[in-house]
């Protein structure tokens, strides 16, 4: 599983810091951060944040395994 | 009783906006392979409400951008630009406009708002006056604002705001009247309030807080509007953003209880359930999004025991509950607490519960030259909700908090089971 942020849209809602803060956080400069590649057991919470996101930010390629 | 036992059957969604395409994207995410129908009153396919009153004013996205992603597996029936005129909930039969009814098993109320009309006094003339929910106010919002003539904003609330700032970001005159002494202060208090106000002034926006429109001027074109101070303001465009009620006049006559908040919002319980006039939840029927009014953990004390939010947020977090109730499976453990969000004035508005219940704020940072705001709304002696601007880092950990709040209310409604 593959995540990616379009930086452009992003508007820092924080909703993918709810739904998986396993894999999404923000700095002390407000500047998201996120894994990349999470490990299987974070599909469910990714796939939440993507449903989440007001601004359709996330995309996340390869299985969710 | 019929119901939609297994993968067969067919439901209906009243409502193509962001509820009913996530009620509907979550049926078949949940299994269901049976029918599903949309009825759409405005004639277009699910679009992405919140930017009409900002990217899509300012022309930062198209309208094509606009449009929200449809699961390509969805498969679904889309009657658009057809309004839902009555329910018969023993016959589980829906009337349509054109004369068509719809059969159910299931059906999903995800009408919708619609905004408040001019209350008075008077009317305000016909050519000018500017309403925001659907695609086609905006598109008229957008012409009016191209044009360049000076605006008139009616409302001091989230919307009034960002239509403020969008057009003050195209360089438009603006002036925003407002009833209440500052912005927001019904929806976040007045730390928010007098935050937003600073910043407003900054961007260049003609406030008059405290104050009424007392009439419109103009025939029929507007050329202003005549205050409750005795001044005078002249527009050529006014935008009335009064508020929004839940579009549920379709459900008159079908014994569902409406929410005594004046919103028109069905009445729901913790599994989207519609209550019926004796207060039991009615099967076979969820309601999502702004025609829906849920429970939440601060009732009593002069508070209903289930509000209209009008979040966005909602219509995405009650999506799957609603179908696991639907198709009589077990829904997931998250829980949901509301949140908002709204930009404006350079400012990033981001909260989590609901800050309108608080009776006293606490400020944790407050720096105006930053444009940084955080601060915690409390009821009594409990947190009920949080907000920052330019700081949605600091908001994750008042979420956590208020999440066992919300995660009781499972236990609230467990007795109607």
């Amino acid at each position: 599983m593959r995540v990616r942020v379009d930086r452009a849209s992003c508007e820092n809602h924080g909703q993918c810091v709810f739904a998986a803060p396993g894999v999404f956080s923000f700095d002390d400069d407000e500047e998201l951060l996120y894994e990349e590649a999470p490990g299987p057991g974070q599909g469910e919470a990714v796939a939440r944040a993507v449903r989440s996101c007001p601004v359709r930010a996330i995309t996340v390629e390869g299985g969710r395994g | 009783m019929r119901g939609l036992q297994g993968a067969s059957g067919a439901v209906v969604v009243v409502g193509a906006g962001l509820a009913g395409l996530r009620a509907a994207t979550a049926l078949r995410e949940r299994g269901f392979g049976g029918r599903i129908t949309l009825v759409g009153e405005e004639p277009r396919l699910p679009y992405d409400r919140p930017a009409l009153s900002k990217d899509l004013l300012t022309g930062r996205r198209t309208e094509a951008e606009n449009a929200l992603p449809l699961p390509p597996d969805l498969d679904a029936r889309w009657l658009l630009g057809r309004t839902a005129v009555g329910l018969d909930r023993t016959a589980r039969r829906l009337a349509l406009d054109d004369g068509s009814v719809l059969d159910y098993d299931g059906l999903v109320i995800a009408s919708g708002a619609s905004a408040a009309p001019w209350p008075g006094p008077g009317s305000p003339p016909a050519a000018g006056t500017h309403l925001l929910r659907s695609l086609q106010d905006a598109r008229g919002l957008l012409l009016a604002l191209g044009h360049g003539v000076p605006l008139l904003v009616v409302g001091g609330g989230f919307l009034g705001g960002e239509v403020a700032t969008a057009a003050r970001t195209l360089g438009v005159a603006v002036t925003q009247v407002h009833r209440a002494p500052l912005p927001l202060a019904r929806a976040a208090g007045p730390v928010v309030g007098g935050f937003v106000a600073g910043a407003r002034a900054l961007a260049g926006v003609d406030a008059r807080p405290g104050a009424a429109v007392e009439g419109f001027l103009g025939g029929r074109v507007m050329e202003g509007a005549v205050l409750s101070d005795g001044t005078r303001v002249a527009a050529g465009a006014a935008v009335l953003a009064l508020g929004a009620r839940a579009a549920t006049a379709w459900l008159r006559g079908s014994g569902l209880r409406s929410a005594p908040d004046g919103s028109r919002a069905v009445v729901c319980d913790h599994r989207r359930r519609p209550l019926a006039d004796d207060g039991a939840p009615v099967d076979g029927i969820v309601a999502v999004g702004d025609a829906a009014a849920s429970p939440h953990p601060y009732s009593g004390d002069g508070v209903p025991a289930h509000l209209a939010l009008g979040h966005w947020s909602e219509a995405v977090d009650h999506a799957d509950t609603a179908a696991a109730t639907l198709l009589g499976q077990e829904s997931g453990t998250e829980t949901a607490v509301p949140s908002f969000w709204s930009d404006q004035f350079g400012l990033r508005l981001r909260s989590v519960g609901l800050p309108r219940l608080a009776d006293r704020t606490e400020v944790h940072d407050h720096d105006a030259a930053r444009g940084r705001l955080e601060v915690s709304f409390h009821r009594g002696d409990r947190l009920v909700g949080a907000l920052t601007a330019n700081r949605t880092s600091r908001l994750a950990a008042y979420r956590d908090r208020l999440r066992e709040d919300w995660s009781g209310l499972d236990r609230v409604d467990a007795h109607h089971r």
